[in-house]
């Protein structure tokens, strides 16, 4: 009680301007605490001491927000959400009793690219609450912003203008300004929203597969069994070894073979059903050697709606055993380290016994990218297939069948 | 033996009723209110009718959502989720009596927020024990603050669990009881209920589940002294002891995994092979089976017992009204529907329930009329969420307001 009074004193006592004394000060009495929120654990530990270090966090009040926000850095997703309520608690509290919050320090702090996505985003949220002209002037310099939820924002302001030019009549510019939209864009709504605009009056070819980094070209082989879904736990041939021109035993004791696969789907959808034609109670492996051209970390990003696993050379990274329960892109975001040089990838789908005419797929879409969903290419990258055509009776052919 | 039933099930509603007088002000604490099954005896003068005049305030919302609001004191909470995925997960807390938002907390969801699209990451409806409000959401965050919005936990049961999320979306709510926090966490992979410490969030226990999606939130029953939670799947309706998670009775025919079951003292009027009215104990037999009503099968919301009748609505809008002792037919009625929130009923016997293209309507029972339908006022919005209740007010929320009607 004693001490929760010493911060308030303090806090009152603190004029909102970051001098370079008070955020020594302040560092002195944060520190601990904010080591205490970072303590946070798995299955509930360290709460009850973070309880206590966040309430004693917000009494410190508005010259807490930007140690606060710079301890975010390298913080995991509890920590950063006990920090990011603490942030708006005090901004909340700020601002209900009419306490001005100087926007310099937190401008500068956003403009830092080297801090925190999340802290940074949450900054520029406190300043759009401040003012929000002022906030929004920032808006096209965060076309490159690291920040995906900042990145989107100018991205937005480049697709309205973009849709303006065009309903002007002006295409070259539509063209460059959509062009520079869809090269900064890593929303995949704004993503679609630009392609579509590119492909249509502006009849512009886009390779959505390479911008998002979907992995086209596989080797596949099935059909293994799944029956009763156990083919999820079974350990078929592909785990245990890859042998590209070897041939197994599968379901039903048929002979089963690797076979080349290359999908022209925007979003690289791998359709086992295109080359075994829809079967139930199966399982599939698809394979492929991604080079990389450093080692680094990357993200395997997965849509799928069958049950599933991936391994990176060799080791299993992640399964699921849930069936058609809906699919989208980056439904999984499976952090990796990969390898400088050949990493192989393999993707195990499961089939169930479902019948009913939306458990037909037996699918996956798999992409490589950054934490930021840039595509990370790889060096051994091919060229995405042309989509087939779909063959359309048109001028003389029209006209023999008349 | 019938006599004997008909003894014990005034007693426990006597119990309930002497429960209920102590109480200064009966707070809505739950989904459906007290046992989390749509009936509150200890709130008295919802309103009679709907319209305009009742429209005590609307209040605009942040984000998505569909959990029900709940009322502690003199304040409202609820939950959202908004921005692109529905990754930020919103509690809001707003004055009862003219609608200001007093607080709001955000974080940043940690596990998977893709969710079916009728539905949303602001599903389950919080829970509080009135002092502190506990909000769970389809990522399976669990959070829980003070009611100043004081964070006092947090657990991303996702990271710690990494295979518990249902890619149609999760949405079974929470329940307390014994100073314990129970939530069912069941889908497709890796399933399972736990009871959570209130003070801190860490396990009291957990145990597994049956792999199969299900929506269904937990009940309570009164059984002589002792409160027991009723877990509902596919495969039945399994009863535990809420501080332990010791099983005490498991009815094992199976059970809806979209309506809950309704509990009234020690009887659960379960979404079982159409509606099965069982009575349960905790001495670890198997529950007595009361009757079975193949043609009073819940649609998607959940059935609701007051006194003597229950009631169930069907997939047709059909609301249904069944003598509880026997499970005959009484009457029923078409309502405009299609419903996903369930119906919920004060001390003075009127059916709330809202439809999905937002007509609030009020039911009377005890009507000589036909029709029983004696109120309606759309919305005009869409509403997916169960109505909450407090004294001489009824709260409904959609995706993008909350409203109060009454005083």
């Amino acid at each position: 009680m004693k001490q929760s009074g010493t911060f308030i004193a303090f806090a009152l006592l603190v004029f909102i301007g970051f001098s370079p004394v008070q955020v020594r000060s302040e560092s002195a009495i944060l520190n601990p605490l904010l080591a205490t929120l970072k303590r946070v654990g798995p299955e509930g530990e360290g709460n009850a001491e973070a309880a206590a270090a966040w309430e004693k966090i917000t009494e410190v009040g508005a010259p807490a927000i930007i140690p606060i926000l710079e301890a975010m850095s390298g913080s995991g997703p509890l920590t950063r959400n006990w920090m990011r309520s603490a942030v708006e608690a005090i901004f909340e509290k700020e601002t209900k009793a009419g306490t001005a919050i100087d926007p310099a320090a937190l401008e500068t702090f956003f403009s830092n690219r080297e801090h925190d996505a999340n802290a940074r985003d949450l900054a520029y949220d406190l300043l759009t609450k401040i003012d929000a002209n002022e906030a929004a002037s920032l808006i096209p310099s965060m076309l490159d912003d690291p920040a995906p939820p900042l990145r989107r924002l100018a991205v937005a302001q480049l697709i309205t203008r973009g849709k303006s030019e065009l309903a002007a009549g002006k295409k070259e510019a539509s063209l460059a300004t959509l062009n520079e939209a869809l090269s900064a864009a890593r929303d995949i709504k704004q993503i679609n929203e630009i392609a579509k605009l590119l492909r249509g009056k502006l009849e512009q070819k886009v390779d959505l597969p390479k911008h998002f980094g979907f992995l086209s070209h596989w080797h596949l082989i099935a059909p293994f069994d799944n029956t009763g879904k156990e083919g999820f736990d079974t350990v078929f041939p592909p785990e245990k070894e890859i042998d590209l021109e070897a041939a197994y035993e599968g379901k039903e004791s048929k002979e089963v073979k690797w076979q080349e696969y290359a999908t022209s789907d925007d979003y690289g959808m791998v359709d086992f059903n295109t080359p075994y034609s829809p079967l139930k109670e199966v399982t599939g492996y698809a394979y492929t050697e991604y080079e990389s051209g450093e080692a680094r970390d990357a993200e395997l990003r997965l849509g799928c709606k069958n049950a599933w696993k991936v391994w990176l050379n060799g080791e299993l990274i992640f399964g699921r055993d849930e069936y058609h329960r809906g699919a989208r892109i980056d439904q999984y975001v499976l952090p990796v380290k990969l390898k400088k040089g050949k990493n192989a990838l393999l993707v195990k789908a499961c089939q169930n016994e479902q019948e009913q005419t939306w458990t037909v797929e037996w699918q996956f879409q798999l992409r490589v990218c950054d934490s930021t969903g840039t595509a990370i290419l790889a060096t051994n990258r091919k060229p995405t297939p042309e989509p087939e055509v779909k063959a359309r009776k048109r001028g003389a052919a029209a006209e023999e069948e008349k | 033996m019938r006599g004997v039933k008909n003894l014990s099930y005034l007693g426990a509603g006597l119990l309930a009723a002497v429960v209920c007088a102590s109480t200064v002000k009966a707070d809505w604490l739950n989904f459906r209110g007290p046992q989390g099954s749509g009936y509150a005896a200890g709130i008295a003068d919802t309103p009679t009718s709907i319209g305009e005049e009742q429209l005590a305030w609307k209040v605009p919302l942040p984000g998505r959502g569909l959990g029900s609001a709940i009322l502690v004191g003199d304040k409202v909470f609820l939950t959202a989720a908004s921005g692109p995925d529905q990754q930020q997960l919103h509690i809001l807390c707003f004055n009862a009596a003219d609608g200001a938002p007093l607080w709001e907390r955000r974080f940043w969801a940690t596990g998977r927020t893709m969710t079916n699209n009728k539905t949303c990451v602001a599903a389950p409806t919080p829970a509080s024990d009135g002092e502190r409000i506990y909000a769970l959401y389809s990522s399976n965050d669990l959070i829980c603050v003070d009611l100043e919005g004081n964070l006092k936990w947090m657990r991303g049961l996702t990271l710690d669990y990494p295979n518990a999320s249902n890619s149609l979306g999760m949405a079974s709510s929470l329940i307390i009881s014994e100073k314990t926090l129970i939530a069912q966490i069941e889908n497709d992979s890796e399933s399972f209920a736990a009871g959570f410490d209130l003070a801190d969030g860490k396990n009291k226990w957990k145990m597994d589940r049956p792999k199969a999606a299900n929506w269904t939130s937990p009940t309570l029953l009164q059984i002589g002294d002792e409160e027991v939670v009723a877990l509902q799947s596919s495969k039945g309706i399994l009863g535990l002891l809420p501080a332990t998670g010791s099983p005490v009775f498991n009815y094992g025919k199976g059970a809806a995994t979209i309506p809950s079951g309704a509990a009234a003292g020690d009887q659960l009027f379960a979404p079982s092979n159409g509606l099965t009215a069982i009575t349960a104990t905790t001495d670890g037999d198997a529950p007595t089976e009361l009757w079975n009503e193949s043609a009073q099968r819940p649609g998607t919301a959940s059935p609701i017992v007051i006194g003597a009748k229950v009631y169930t609505i069907n997939t047709a809008g059909v609301l249904s009204c069944a003598d509880r002792k026997t499970g005959e037919r009484l009457w029923r009625g078409r309502l405009k529907g299609p419903f996903s929130a369930s119906p919920v009923a004060g001390a003075n016997g009127l059916i709330y329930v809202v439809s999905e293209t937002g007509v609030l309507q009020i039911i009377n029972p005890a009507s000589e009329e036909e029709n029983k339908v004696t109120g309606e006022y759309e919305l005009g919005e869409t509403i997916l969420g169960t109505p909450s209740l407090d004294d001489g007010a009824i709260y409904v929320r959609s995706d993008g307001h909350l409203w109060k009607f009454g005083k």
